[in-house]
């Protein structure tokens, strides 16, 4: 893919460029705001992850002997806003897309640098609102909000919490602005579009959905804001609204959402199975369509929410098939990755284990989708635990594995130094276990009736729901772990050279950490991505 | 990497004052078709008359009017699947009653 304008590589770095305070929270720097990101991310996922650890707890025992509801209801909340407006959404594309974006189109920066300081400081105001909640009393509602109970009848903070979400949703804008806008003007000389590499893809796709459906979550919330505070009647049928045109609204994108979390993922997914099989990904062209296409049909399947919220049966009909549509670009990406990986020359380093992982968990999660999809069944399973294994199954083996394996396979980049191979490969291997054992039997769970949201259950549930939290003690260490020995490679990690993984995207032939430039020499590109024709296989380990 | 050719056009300032005062005017005539019973257009001319204040914004105030033709395309692929959010909620407001419940 590169001609000989390789750049030079120097000591300079954008890590050592500059000192203090003021230039981290002054940088224009996408290196540096990615880093920003991560710190602020990395909190939010730990305050999201101890609220995971107090409904497992509670869920130990049948009786309600650690939480009272009300406050069972709250951390519920406050896990899923947590998790999902703070963590999982600006996870990969304010991170690693970030960070990656520019060097893959062999730019300087993003478009717009001060813009992308801005939402990291917009995503900090929606942060600090989010954690007043927190401190002050929390909310209860569950994180989808939904009327009338967060309209008329929650005594928490609704309103500060929707606009800790409405305020967080500008900041994904300006990201998906800034990233369409990078993609379309300063890709390199000769970096054509079918020449990206599909993380740019992903990340690009990303952001149209970005862009295009946030705005509707953002108004939605701001009218529930206005029927709360001025009774202003939108959805409570008492002032001449409807309940279920909120979920309309609701879910026109925050099941969009869900493509937000998971195709970045696919994207990191598509770079480490190519890299660590030294091969082209089989069917880059159709790879790559599969992300647009999962943005378009992402739109059109919200309703699949609604099949018992008195939603028409034959807007419920549409829906479904159009559910089981959008499963198709999701199954070309997987059986893409798999063609890739047959008679390559697979690696398992660390990265790849979390790759594999991802790919056998998402396929999980989509074909329990299709489970929901299919409207009789979903009237049997709708708000059990079979939902809430589903969802996890995407998000966190899709969404949280992909960030991991990203994680892993650009660290060296992104810092200069290696981890630990061996600890690593423990972590992901305790990260894959803990996960199923926490999630699996939730869904016998739910199939057999054991309802969410609830802190109470009846003794019969109790051997799957003590396993349920066993792995998740186990899921917790497999995070921890990671969390100490990344911090650790930062001081003693070996130092990493440009390219340890035998990468042929733009990223790799740069320096590791890259120069604040990314480039000393704008890179011209001749050939196809992903050509490993003099690429050498490194020794690791 | 494209080279950005396009040359900013400079909006005239009576173009700008001529597009406020419509506005200001628009928005009285809102409040004033308010006091009138229109029976069922109520909603429609309300609606009609927020339709053409807002594409005034986005044609000057935006300059859309003036933007490239990817500009554009973004600004209807907006509009796009504003059109599918509504037309798709309201399908389902439309076939609510094609098939009974039974009991009611």
């Amino acid at each position: 893919m590169i001609t000989a304008t390789a750049p030079v590589i120097e000591e300079k770095n954008y890590l050592n460029a500059e000192h203090g305070l003021k230039s981290w929270l002054l940088t224009q720097d996408h290196k540096r705001i990615a880093l920003l990101y991560l710190m602020a991310v990395s909190v939010f996922f730990i305050v999201g992850g101890f609220f995971a650890v107090l409904i497992r707890l509670e869920l130990a025992t049948p009786a309600g002997d650690l939480l009272d509801s009300n406050t069972y209801n709250k951390v519920f909340t406050m896990h899923g806003v947590v998790m999902i407006f703070f963590f999982l959404i600006p996870s990969i594309p304010a991170i690693l897309g970030n960070f990656l974006l520019p060097l893959m189109i062999g730019a300087k920066d993003l478009a717009f640098p001060r813009i992308n300081l801005l939402s990291w400081y917009v995503y900090m105001l929606a942060g600090i609102l989010g954690t007043t909640v927190l401190l002050t009393g929390g909310v209860d509602t569950g994180w989808t909000f939904y009327t009338p109970l967060s309209s008329t009848y929650s005594n928490g903070y609704v309103v500060l919490t929707a606009m800790a979400a409405f305020v967080a949703g500008f900041s994904s804008i300006l990201t998906g602005l800034n990233f369409i806008v990078t993609v379309h003007r300063m890709r390199a000389p000769g970096l054509t579009w079918f020449r990206l590499p599909l993380f740019v893809w992903a990340h690009y796709a990303t952001s149209v959905v970005m862009i295009l459906g946030t705005p509707v979550i953002a108004v939605t919330l701001f009218l529930l804001m206005l029927e709360r505070g001025l009774h202003i009647g939108f959805f409570d049928p008492a002032y001449g609204g409807d309940p279920v045109l909120f979920q309309h609204l609701f879910w026109f994108y925050s099941h969009p959402a869900v493509y937000i979390m998971i195709l970045p993922s696919m994207g990191v997914i598509s770079e480490v199975v190519s890299t660590f099989c030294t091969k082209k990904p089989f069917g880059y062209t159709f790879i790559a369509f599969s992300s647009v296409a999962i943005a378009v049909f992402g739109f059109l399947v919200w309703g699949h929410h609604l099949f018992v919220s008195s939603q028409s049966a034959y807007a419920g009909m549409v829906f479904s098939i159009l559910t089981y549509i959008v499963a198709i670009p999701s199954a070309i990406k997987v059986f893409n990755w798999s063609a890739t990986m047959y008679k390559g020359q697979v690696r398992l380093e660390t990265p790849m284990l979390y790759a594999l992982g991802f790919i056998g968990l998402f396929t999980i999660g989509g074909l329990t989708g299709l489970f929901l999809a299919a409207m009789g069944l979903n009237v049997h399973v709708t708000d059990t635990y079979f939902v809430v294994a589903h969802f996890h199954y995407v998000m966190v083996g899709g969404g949280v594995m992909g960030y991991l394996a990203g994680l892993h396979h650009w660290w060296p980049k992104m810092f200069g130094r290696m981890y630990s191979r061996t600890w690593s490969m423990v972590a992901a291997g305790l990260v894959f276990i803990g996960f199923n054992l926490t999630f699996f039997p939730q869904f016998l769970l739910g199939y057999m009736g054991m309802p969410r949201r609830y802190h109470v259950y009846p003794p019969e549930f109790q051997v799957l729901n003590v396993l349920s939290s066993a792995g998740a003690s186990i899921l917790a260490l497999g995070f921890l772990i990671p969390g100490i020995y990344l911090t650790w490679s930062l001081k003693y990690g070996a130092k990493a050279p440009a390219n340890p993984w035998g990468g042929v995207t733009l990223e790799w032939q740069t320096s590791s950490p890259p120069p604040t430039s990314n480039f000393d020499v704008t890179p011209v590109i001749t050939n196809e991505v992903y050509d490993y024709t003099n690429q050498e296989v490194p020794h690791i380990g | 990497m494209q080279a950005h050719t396009e040359e900013h056009h400079i909006v005239p300032k009576r173009v700008y004052a001529l597009v406020f005062v419509t506005l200001i005017i628009l928005t009285w005539v809102t409040a004033w078709v308010s006091t009138v019973d229109l029976g069922r257009m109520n909603i429609y001319v309300a609606l009609s008359i927020a339709v053409f204040k807002a594409t005034l914004v986005v044609l000057f105030f935006m300059h859309v009017k003036y933007g490239s033709r990817l500009t554009k395309l973004i600004v209807c692929s907006g509009i796009l699947w504003l059109m599918l959010l509504l037309f798709i909620t309201m399908s389902d407001i439309w076939t609510r009653g094609w098939i009974g419940v039974p009991g009611r």
